[in-house]
């Protein structure tokens, strides 16, 4: 069978499942003791390991199901989670992640073995003296149960006997049977090989649809249509049509494997319906007591119910984001021909008719709403990169031989797609170098009198039209003098300049190219490549950094990033005869300034605007504008900020508030740092986007 | 494409303009369109034979003036003075502002001389490939790799 056009499914899939395992091997190092856990990285596993089969991976097949063996043994209460247990488990991950990175590749697996790991596990079996004789039989009954083997047709298989019954079923129940009706409940099996399990099921509903009225289905139709089921699924029926007819029906649907079906009588149906929640209480009490062997005696059960308890996150339907691109491009070009509209019913005065107005009016709100949505869709959580940070903390913290943790808060803020995509690389390596450089040993710390384990943060929240995250240790800060003396022995800065230089701007040294403190170049950071890099890629996204730091209590590295890159809102300014646009986000007021308000501060323009000194920026010097006869004697200043820094920029005329469409000015043609790009006005002239931060 | 042609000595068309006294050709196989003049933007600090940017369609796109990359007299513009949309084998866009736009002619293989066909000395070529004769006028085939290009 030719599975590679599900190759992408499955690489999707197992990315999940692997960050899954992966957080719940977390959850599972400081609580070994925690069923659901165990469960749903039991769950997990086999998942793997079945989807793994299908498409011909052996070898991860293989890896998988040792780990399913070991998982299933401790879920039985046979085995006991061990640090060094959770190691190899770590191990195990790294390896299916190699796997998968092959796979994603070359759509092959690799040779890779991983026979060391594999004997670790099975080591790790035999060390447990129940685990040898079990091994076999548990993993044949495993099989056994997922298999729908037909040898057994007994109560287990026939999985509408538990159903329990909301009192509207009940109700629907009685009133089919007063009408006469029959109420047939049925089991379906879907076969193993079946891999549109979703769309089988769908076809049986529509089949059972036709009969007459489904009334109950377990799993829930919508997880059903999420494909959160494994091989089988119950319903319950009210229909005019005999058994027989239902069955054939179910069955007229291909790759459906087995079915059991019961004509149901209402009055038994609730006697026995009573004893089951009986049952079902007892169990949550012992529950506490005995944990593992509970949940081993409801093996079925488990798994079903940590699905159900997960949110319903699978309402979505992938997209190609080259075609979100295609839609924003049109959005863009629909907002550019509005602006068109604007700008000519602003300057005709025929049209200039109220219900015209109006109707612009209209248009652009649409066009604003249409636009927000458009960029909602291409949101992403923040969660799809960091989710991997806590593993990497903990290696750190085994490999450098500090104990730390990272307290993670704002996962769900949302960026755009092509942000998120490269956010990952800097966030990292602000982390490890928050973990080498800027949390001290555990001796030290303790010398200090703070706690011996180190703490990490990353924040992330939005703000107006940016989203901040901040990296923040509670480790050493970053010792000033040392950069100094650095910079200064490295030729960076000379030791006047050094003099003069403030700490922070020593602090931004630290963002030069090859700049690195670390006194001993270790595996993790420390290699003079990386916070430039940070820099610059952030930088790249239109984004900004910066670091505050205090000495014996911690640094913090806060990016800055906007929220969209295409669309912004912007005011329109005049510069002679020229029009700039300035990123309305990077703006904090529009101040009148007299000539007498400017002051010199070493031969530089600023002026005081409520206790802050303001360097003013004559943008028609620096942006060399043709020369013009006379200037007005007071000064319109644009107030910028980038972080706590401030600018006053020097404008002619204010023309307006606007929403924008960066455009990119194209190659061949060099561009300044404080150009971020160019737009195109309603009458189709093309004005340029100044960056503020460069400016600042 | 263009080496391929050049092999076979093909008959080529090129679009004749003028910019100063001289008639340049430019293969058409680059030229995306021809526009008017138009109102250009002003980019600060960017090379200097760059007369700015453009709208064209809804794509902002670079424009240099040919006769500031040859060092000529400064731009004079007139009703006739157009750009043309060079499309470059990267698929950018890129704009040269011309003074006229004269016609269109098919020059047959025999009928273009080329300027030094050594290809060690490519570089020395400069922003010419070759010389067209049209009737008893000359045309010189500008090398729009080199005109386009940051270097020389």
């Amino acid at each position: 069978m030719d599975v590679s056009q599900y190759l992408e499914i499955f690489i999707d899939e197992t990315k999940e499942h692997l960050q899954s395992l992966s957080d719940h091997f977390m959850i599972l190092e400081k609580e070994p003791e925690n069923s659901d856990t165990i469960n749903e990285i039991f769950r997990a596993a086999h998942t793997l390991k079945g989807m793994a089969g299908t498409m011909g991976y052996k070898r991860m097949q293989r890896l998988t199901h040792d780990m399913e063996d070991v998982f299933s043994e401790i879920r039985s209460g046979n085995m006991k989670v061990t640090a060094d247990l959770v190691d190899i488990l770590f191990r195990c991950l790294d390896a299916l992640e190699a796997y998968l990175d092959n796979i994603m590749n070359s759509a092959d697996e690799g040779t890779e073995d991983n026979e060391d790991i594999i004997k670790l596990l099975n080591d790790t079996l035999k060390g447990n003296p129940a685990a040898e004789g079990e091994k076999t039989e548990t993993a044949g009954e495993q099989k056994e149960a997922e298999s729908s083997d037909s040898s057994d047709d007994n109560e287990e298989k026939r999985k509408y006997r538990q159903f329990q019954y909301a009192e509207f079923e009940k109700n629907a129940i009685k009133e089919a049977k007063e009408q006469n009706k029959n109420i047939i409940a049925a089991t379906i099996y879907v076969q193993e090989s079946c891999l549109l399990k979703a769309a089988r099921a769908f076809l049986v509903f529509k089949e059972l649809e036709g009969l007459g009225e489904v009334i109950k289905s377990d799993p829930s139709v919508q997880d059903i249509e999420d494909e959160k089921f494994e091989l089988d699924f119950s319903i319950a029926l009210i229909t005019d049509a005999d058994e027989e007819k239902v069955q054939k029906a179910i069955l007229s649907v291909s790759e459906i494997d087995k079915v059991y079906s019961e004509k149901l009588d209402a009055n038994t149906l609730f006697q026995t319906q009573e004893e089951p929640e009986v049952k079902e209480e007892t169990k949550e009490e012992e529950k506490p007591a005995a944990a593992p062997a509970a949940k081993a005696a409801e093996p079925k059960k488990a798994p079903s119910k940590a699905v159900g308890s997960k949110p319903v996150i699978n309402r979505s339907v992938r997209v190609d984001i080259e075609k979100l691109d295609d839609l924003m491009n049109q959005v863009s070009e629909l907002i550019i021909a509005k602006n068109g509209l604007v700008s000519v019913s602003e300057n005709d005065s025929n049209t200039n008719s109220q219900s015209f107005t109006e109707q612009i009016e209209y248009l652009e709100r649409i066009t604003t709403n249409l636009h927000e949505s458009v960029m909602k869709v291409r949101m992403v959580p923040i969660e799809s990169v960091v989710n991997r940070f806590p593993r990497m903390i903990r290696d750190l913290s085994k490999k450098l031989g500090k104990p730390m943790e990272l307290y993670m808060s704002g996962e769900d803020t949302e960026l755009d797609r092509t942000v998120i995509d490269e956010i990952g690389d800097p966030l990292m390596h602000l982390l490890r170098n928050s973990a080498d450089h800027g949390l001290e040993s555990a001796e030290r710390r303790k010398e200090l009198g703070k706690p011996e384990k180190g703490s990490v943060f990353l924040d992330a929240y939005q703000d107006g039209n940016n989203v901040v995250i901040e990296v923040r240790d509670d480790g050493a800060g970053i010792d000033v003098e040392k950069v100094r003396d650095k910079a200064i022995e490295k030729g960076t800065i000379t030791a006047e300049q050094a003099e003069t230089m403030e700490d922070k701007d020593i602090i931004d040294l630290l963002f030069m190219p090859s700049f690195s403190t670390a006194e001993k170049i270790t595996d993790v950071s420390g290699r003079g490549v990386g916070l430039d890099v940070v820099k610059s890629k952030i930088e790249g996204l239109g984004g900004d950094i910066e670091v505050r730091t205090k000495k014996n209590e911690g640094s913090t590295f806060t990016i800055r990033l906007p929220l969209t890159l295409a669309i912004i809102q912007a005011l329109m300014i005049e510069l002679g005869e020229e029009k700039y646009a300035i990123p309305l986000n990077s703006i904090q007021t529009i101040e009148d300034v007299t000539p007498e308000d400017i002051k010199y501060v070493r031969t530089k323009e600023v002026i005081n605007l409520r206790g802050m000194v303001i360097p003013l920026v004559r943008l028609y010097d620096i942006l060399d504008c043709p020369p013009r006869e006379e200037e007005s004697e007071n000064l319109t200043v644009v107030i910028v900020s980038k972080g706590d820094k401030q600018a006053g920029l020097v404008v002619d005329n204010l023309i307006g508030q606007q929403e924008i469409v960066i455009k990119p000015l194209g190659k061949y043609i060099n561009i300044e740092k404080m150009i971020s790009g160019a737009t195109i006005l309603g009458d189709g002239e093309v004005a340029l986007i100044l960056d503020a931060n460069a400016l600042v | 494409m263009i080496e391929n042609n050049e092999a076979v000595m093909e008959s080529k068309q090129y679009i004749v303009v003028k910019i100063d006294s001289e008639q340049y050709g430019i293969d058409i196989g680059y030229v995306d369109n021809i526009v008017r003049m138009q109102r250009i933007t002003r980019v600060p600090k960017a090379q200097p034979y760059f007369e700015g940017v453009i709208n064209l369609r809804g794509e902002v796109i670079p424009v240099m003036s040919m006769r500031k990359k040859f060092e000529l007299e400064p731009d004079v513009i007139t009703n006739k003075t157009r750009i043309i949309i060079i499309k470059t084998e990267q698929q950018a866009l890129i704009g040269i502002q011309v003074d006229e736009v004269k016609e269109v002619v098919t020059l047959d293989g025999s009928e273009v001389e080329k300027m030094a066909y050594d290809k060690n000395r490519e570089e020395q070529n400069g922003f010419l490939t070759g010389i067209g004769k049209h009737g008893d006028e000359l045309i010189s085939l500008l090398n729009i790799n080199a005109v386009i290009s940051e270097d020389i």
